[in-house]
């Protein structure tokens, strides 16, 4: 740190503050990184207490434990829970973590805005948990809150819904802008774009995809907000507007969020996949291209989840063809992943488990993705369980054990101790088993016509849906394993050494620097020599 | 890229927890303020009302700080950079919030009215409210009792009158703000501090006239025009477009103003006035959004 710095600022430079008021003042990278990771961890916990509702009402046909509209306000929140309070936050906990010590900048471009992006967040989620408690009952109508549904018919939590959903939109915003600032400013001299590492590149085109759809659906909110309370149209076909608007604004938002929420994870695993199988990753700039052709691509295809809803027949044909587009730069990702793995030194601990089992599910679940974007096909998957089967795979054993595969991957880096590797390889092979027995056969009983968002069910799918049932209990007792794991390691690890993993510390600045990374972690921009064979 | 070998990162910060206490203030606040409507014993908005005397108040403070460690140097030509791209990419998330309501306008004028008018091969149309004809702007709505349509429409009239017309006074203030703005800059970086004095006050009396003409205008809608927020989607899209942009102009004027007072008390140097550039280019954007909705909105 500068020399003005210390002159100035002499008692920030040995270390954190003590007591809670570190968390609160902060504007420590590492420190908010962990807060926001251990925040989505906690409500990883709640989103998945929630599934074990849904799951436990439905083990069964028959209404059998909580009421119909007590089970939509599950599935509602399970969703919003899932989607901006786990997935988003916890790939913005490792970018935080991450982007400046792989690009070796001291901290973030913007240090007290990342605090206040990040204590947003308990904010709105706080605000939105308690609805449960108020008058009328959480929001129920879905986490893709449809108009009407989430006009017309809404209870009156929804006005608390909309101004969460402001909160959460503001914290992506502010985090996005600080991402983007950090890698575009604060990058090791000699570190040009096309040698940053692959997460960095991966955050750094969601980082623009968050900033240019969040406000949009800031915007589709807002008119909720007006037609509920102002008395306005927007969605009403009686004042000549059109339910089917919101659908277009949603979805224009809704497609580029399901890549904000999986891009990072190509980032993590090409790395994962480089370091176990001890190869530089194959076909760098190919990966930098296919992901940014996807984003671009995320922003042409949104009509492909309304099929049903009555379009031009012009309007489906172009969704649906731009929408197998994305079939080709994916492909480009998951022939890379496997050509780097080709004929390199492979060991399996447990990262390296859950990136192949990324690869190999994910992959499942964007097959699945093109029949579903075939129109004609999809008059029949719609609103079924088939398409709950589809975003799983690609959510769950896709973004999920991306996010797991990261923490056992940086977790030595953060604590300077290693996890229980016979824990992990038991808590991956809970976790595979489960993941399959639970989504898996959701494509069955989807493709045999089986509704979602139902609390009840037919007879004919009972066998599949306990098993399904099974499947899940199983899924959240394995992730109660992780949170064992992680605190095991946290109080009771074996040191862990500077590399962590053998040959590492080819692969990019944050394998150079101590276990743990000091509070710190660059005093003076680090030079690209110290990395050997930078991708 | 940082060819600098100093580093600032600022000290923890009591600034970043109160905003978002603010923050929450406001949240309860307006929820509650807008559920509880019309009901006299409500007490809601003195929540609303505190959480902007905490935002304001946090607001105040934060700028002040940052002030402060820019005045005694503390800041590198890396750190200014950011401010840089965090002003930039701020304000491409503001385009892209107005994005979601000129789409909304165009996806009502393109295909939702057409089609509930009877265009299209689609068997539902013109069968909830038959007879109903589509037509832009929309002044007789589906269900007329309903949302009754406004008896006037906002457009542009004929060019014998058009000194009469509001928006043309509007745009002619906003475009030549703009100019002035940048007027104003050029003196500052020329160290003409009275140029800069001068034209940032005709800049904000200019952005003054403009709120002052959008809320006349929004007057004679409501009372003589029956053009309302309830005139189905035309009044809707109108004054949540023209709304969402005054606000914003509002906001403009509001930083603007700030810098002004700054500038008399002798801030901002030749080379050193980030907080009047950003703020400029905050104007500079307002000042685009206009003049895509009157194309959209007024004219066409």
């Amino acid at each position: 740190m500068s020399a003005v710095i210390d002159s100035h600022h002499d008692d920030h430079h040995h270390g954190p503050a003590k007591g809670f008021s570190r968390w609160l003042y902060t504007t420590n990278h590492k420190d908010i990184g962990s807060m926001y990771l251990w925040f989505s961890l906690i409500m990883l916990f709640i989103g998945g207490a929630m599934a074990m509702v849904i799951r436990a009402e439905l083990f069964e046909p028959g209404s059998q434990i909580v009421s119909p509209e007590f089970y939509n306000q599950m599935v509602t929140n399970h969703g919003l829970i899932m989607v901006f309070g786990v997935i988003m936050p916890a790939f913005v906990g490792f970018a935080n973590w991450m982007i400046p010590m792989q690009i070796g900048a001291p901290d973030m471009a913007l240090p007290r805005l990342n605090n206040l992006s990040f204590w947003i967040l308990p904010v709105a989620f706080g605000i939105l948990l308690s609805t449960f408690f108020m008058e009328g009952g959480a929001p129920n109508f879905g986490w893709t809150f449809y108009a009407p549904l989430s006009t017309e018919y809404a209870p009156p939590t929804v006005t608390f819904f909309i101004f969460s959903v402001h909160i959460m939109g503001a914290s992506s915003i502010m985090g996005s802008i600080n991402i983007i600032t950090t890698i575009l400013n604060m990058r090791a001299p000699g570190m040009t774009l096309m040698k940053m590492p692959l997460f960095v590149w991966s955050w750094f085109i969601t980082a623009y995809l968050l900033i240019a759809v969040m406000p949009v659906l800031a915007g589709a909110v807002t008119m909720m907000l007006m037609d509920i309370h102002a008395g306005t149209s927007f969605f009403k076909a009686a004042g000549g507007g059109d339910p089917v608007l919101f659908q277009h604004i949603f979805w224009f938002f809704g497609h580029p969020e399901v890549y904000i929420m999986i891009l990072p994870a190509f980032g993590i695993v090409s790395h994962i996949i480089e370091t176990f199988s001890r190869k530089p990753i194959f076909g760098y700039s190919s990966m930098v291209y296919a992901i940014a052709s996807i984003a671009l691509l995320s922003f042409v295809v949104w009509a492909h989840h309304m099929f049903t809803v009555g379009m031009p027949i012009a309007g489906e044909l172009f969704f649906m063809y731009s929408t197998m587009l994305i079939a080709i730069p994916t492909g480009v990702k998951v022939f890379n992943w496997l050509s780097t793995m080709f004929k390199g030194s492979l060991t399996f601990e447990t990262p390296m488990l859950f990136a192949i089992a990324f690869v190999a599910l994910f992959t499942i679940g964007g097959l699945s993705g093109i029949m579903l974007a075939i129109a004609p096909a999809d008059f029949q998957y719609h609103d079924t369980y088939f398409v709950v089967a589809h975003f799983h795979y690609v959510l769950v054993p896709g973004a999920l054990f991306s996010l797991l595969a990261a923490a056992y991957y940086w977790i030595p880096k953060w604590t300077g101790k290693m996890y229980d590797e016979t824990l992990g390889k038991v808590h991956f092979w809970m976790s595979f088993i489960s993941v399959n027995l639970t989504f898996f056969p959701m494509h069955f009983v989807g493709l045999a016509g089986m509704p979602r968002r139902i609390p009840d069910y037919a007879m004919q799918f009972a066998d599949w849906n306990m098993m399904v049932s099974v499947g899940a209990f199983l899924f959240g007792i394995s992730q109660l394993l992780f949170l064992f794991i992680v605190l095991k390691c946290i109080y009771n690890g074996k040191a862990a050494t500077t590399e962590v993993w053998e040959g590492a510390k080819d692969r990019g600045f944050e394998w150079t620097v101590d276990s743990p990374a000091p509070y710190h972690t660059f005093s003076s921009p680090p030079s690209m020599e110290s990395l050997k064979s930078s991708s | 890229m940082s060819s600098d070998s100093s580093y600032y990162v600022p000290a923890s910060s009591r600034m970043p927890i109160f905003m978002a206490f603010g923050l929450l203030l406001f949240v309860l606040g307006a929820s509650f303020t807008m559920n509880n409507w019309g009901e006299e014993d409500s007490n809601a908005h003195w929540l609303l009302i505190t959480s902007f005397a905490v935002i304001w108040g946090t607001m105040f403070f934060w700028f002040g700080s940052v002030i402060k460690e820019n005045d005694s140097g503390m800041y590198s030509g890396q750190l200014n950079q950011s401010f840089v791209w965090g002003m930039a990419w701020f304000i491409f998330s503001e385009v892209m919030f107005f994005f979601a309501f000129f789409l909304a306008l165009g996806y009502v004028r393109l295909f939702a009215v057409p089609w509930l008018g009877g265009e299209g091969e689609k068997a539902i149309t013109n069968i909830l409210w038959p007879g109903f004809e589509a037509a832009w702007p929309l002044l007789v709505t589906p269900d007329n009792e309903q949302f009754p349509g406004a008896h006037h429409s906002m457009s542009i009239p004929e060019v014998s009158k058009l000194h009469t017309w509001l928006p043309f006074w509007n745009t002619l203030c906003l475009i030549t703000s703009s100019g002035t703005i940048a007027l104003a800059e050029a003196g500052l970086r020329k160290g003409n501090r009275t140029a800069f004095k001068l034209w940032m006050v005709a800049t904000l009396s200019l952005g003054y006239i403009f709120v002052f003409l959008q809320g006349l205008e929004y007057y004679e809608a409501y009372t003589h025009m029956g053009l309302t927020l309830g005139a189905g989607i035309y009044g809707t899209t109108f004054f949540l477009l023209t709304g969402f942009h005054g606000f914003h102009v509002c906001l403009g004027a509001i930083i603007l103003t700030i810098m002004t007072i700054r500038g008399f008390g002798g801030a901002f140097s030749e080379h050193d006035h980030f907080g009047l550039a950003a703020g400029s280019w905050y104007w500079h954007f307002v000042d685009v959004v206009w003049i895509l909705l009157v194309l959209v909105v007024y004219i066409f």
